[in-house]
């Protein structure tokens, strides 16, 4: 019997202390009721919750407020793909600012794994900033990656890596540009470019030409010879330096296979020889449209089914006549 | 009568500081110690919920649990209370100032399960303090919480201009520094 009363006793007051808290906190939260936009919820639970920082709030409930409140776009958030930035305007009802371009951070630096280059053995702490301190870093080239990982340390994604050559590897699929490495850098080499480009200009020396052939074998001199070979005008020279508009470049390769310190590349193709384009005439049906896209009047014949040809002086190797030919007739080969 | 009163305050306070003397309530205590104003702010909801906690739970234990001798539900009854008050603070702050609620952040809720307002509550029980001993014992550690809260949260500020070494910064020089705030309320004993 005294089992079953200290039983009740002691459900009967837990339930009483629960009821009367309960009630307590009901009437307060009626009473303190703070009305928060719901949109501002459905905002956070569709950001990608990373919390990176990479669109300058605090964390992804900071920009979700700042949409709601500021309209502040939604492509702000560098990390969201295009499907959940529909999902997510859709949801709040505002206009999807369009497709951005995706950005992956770049190194613009060769590296050069010469070992002659370098002005003495840094054995300090591993970091980039406390290596400038000291006479501005071990490379002569005062503009070169230091190399001691200050931006494979900041990135929150595991994107990057130090590679050979003491320069970092960015894993493309990783990045979300989120902009981490980017303040990290003290030699300001890394950028955000258009993840769809492959050309680059690896150079971040303002030096002139004989200053950068002092302290590098692969940097900008400024000669002009891409900006000359250049089609689209895509290449603009500034402070001896080379840099690409990537809103105007067509990836033509052009510029890699003229410029003679083989300081621009195209990425993932390490020995990028120049290419002209070569139609099987058999199989041309001369349809004009490789005709009409090219911008180097390099094809023949105009005029419908009369079979093109290449002008061979005048292909850059752009590649647009590839692209675009129904019968896939036109192929690039290297010429030597 | 009084002359006990003061002297329960200064332990509590100094001697038997919740933070540094009996390491309770270590988790906001290294996390909102980032800057004084919201240390300030946070200091002082512990002592609110402290002293409150205090009180209710003292109420709960002499009036329902020790007559129904069910001392047993202690634990479980203590934390109901400081939960509720905690939700009831958050509230409160979150309707009247907001932007301490913004700073604050996760560690206001997270005072529901600081060991600290737990264990306040506790020994009071065990020390057999009577309501008003409890209170002023409450007080006395809320206030010893903030106190170290706010003694850190300064010396941290000042830690954010200071030379570091790279691989000291953040967490590593703050236990350091901890520690050695201990050390130095270690002296306190001497005081009893």
């Amino acid at each position: 019997m005294a089992t079953v009363t200290a039983i009740f006793s002691a459900i009967l007051l837990m339930g009483a202390l629960g009821f009367v808290f309960g009630a307590i906190l009901s009437y307060a939260s009626q009473k303190f009721a703070v009305t928060v936009d719901p949109r501002i919820e459905t905002a956070i639970s569709l950001l990608p919750g990373a919390n990176c920082g990479g669109c300058g709030f605090p964390g992804c409930a900071g920009l979700a407020t700042a949409i709601v409140e500021k309209g502040v776009p939604i492509a702000t958030c560098p990390v969201l793909t295009a499907a959940a930035r529909a999902k997510l305007s859709l949801a709040l009802g505002l206009a999807d600012a369009g497709p951005t371009t995706p950005l992956v951070a770049t190194v613009m630096c060769n590296g050069l794994p010469a070992e002659e280059y370098r002005k003495f053995e840094y054995t300090g702490i591993v970091d980039c900033q406390a290596a400038v301190l000291v006479a501005n870093g071990p490379w002569l080239c005062p503009h070169r990656c230091v190399g001691l990982g200050s931006c494979v340390k900041a990135c929150p994604f595991g994107a990057m890596t130090l590679g050979e050559n003491r320069l970092p590897i960015i894993d493309k699929e990783k990045c979300t540009a989120c902009g981490k490495c980017v303040k990290a850098c003290p030699k300001a080499i890394i950028k955000l470019v258009d993840k769809e480009k492959t050309v680059h200009v690896k150079c971040n020396s303002p030096e002139k030409g004989p200053d950068v052939r002092k302290v590098c074998k692969v940097g900008c001199i400024g000669c002009q010879l891409c900006k000359k070979v250049c089609a689209y005008d895509a290449i603009i020279i500034e402070n001896n330096l080379a840099r690409i508009d990537y809103s105007k470049c067509v990836q033509c390769g052009a510029c890699v296979a003229k410029c003679p310190q083989k300081t621009i590349i195209m990425q993932g193709v390490p020995d990028f020889k120049a290419r002209k384009a070569f139609i099987d005439e058999p199989a041309c049906v001369g349809c004009t449209l490789c005709f009409k896209v090219c911008k180097f009047q390099a094809v023949e014949g105009g005029t419908p089914k009369e079979k093109h040809r290449i002008i061979s002086a005048k292909c850059v190797g752009c590649g647009a006549c590839v692209a675009k030919c129904p019968k896939k007739c036109i192929i690039l080969k290297p010429i030597d | 009568m009084s002359a006990d009163l003061f002297s329960i305050f200064i332990i509590a306070i100094f001697i038997e500081n919740f933070v540094l003397n009996q390491i309770l309530g270590i988790c906001p205590f290294v996390g909102v110690s980032n800057r004084v104003d919201s240390a300030v702010g946070m200091g002082l909801a512990v002592t609110f919920v402290m002293v409150l906690a205090g009180v209710v739970t003292w109420s709960i234990q002499n009036l329902f649990l020790a007559p129904f001798h069910l001392e047993y539900l202690q634990t479980l009854s203590f934390i109901l209370v400081i939960a509720s008050l905690v939700q009831f603070v958050e509230m409160v702050i979150r309707k009247t100032v907001p932007s301490l609620y913004q700073a604050l952040g996760v560690y206001l809720p997270l005072i529901t399960t600081n060991c600290a307002v737990l264990g306040v509550a506790l020994l009071n029980v065990r020390k057999g303090y009577g309501l008003v001993e409890s209170a002023v014992n409450s007080l006395g550690g809320g206030l010893g919480f903030f106190f170290a809260l706010l003694l850190m949260a300064g010396i941290r500020e000042r830690l954010e201009v200071a030379e570091v070494p790279v691989a000291m910064r953040g967490a590593p020089i703050t236990f350091i520094t901890a520690g050695l705030l201990a050390i130095a309320f270690y002296g306190f004993a001497g005081l009893a």
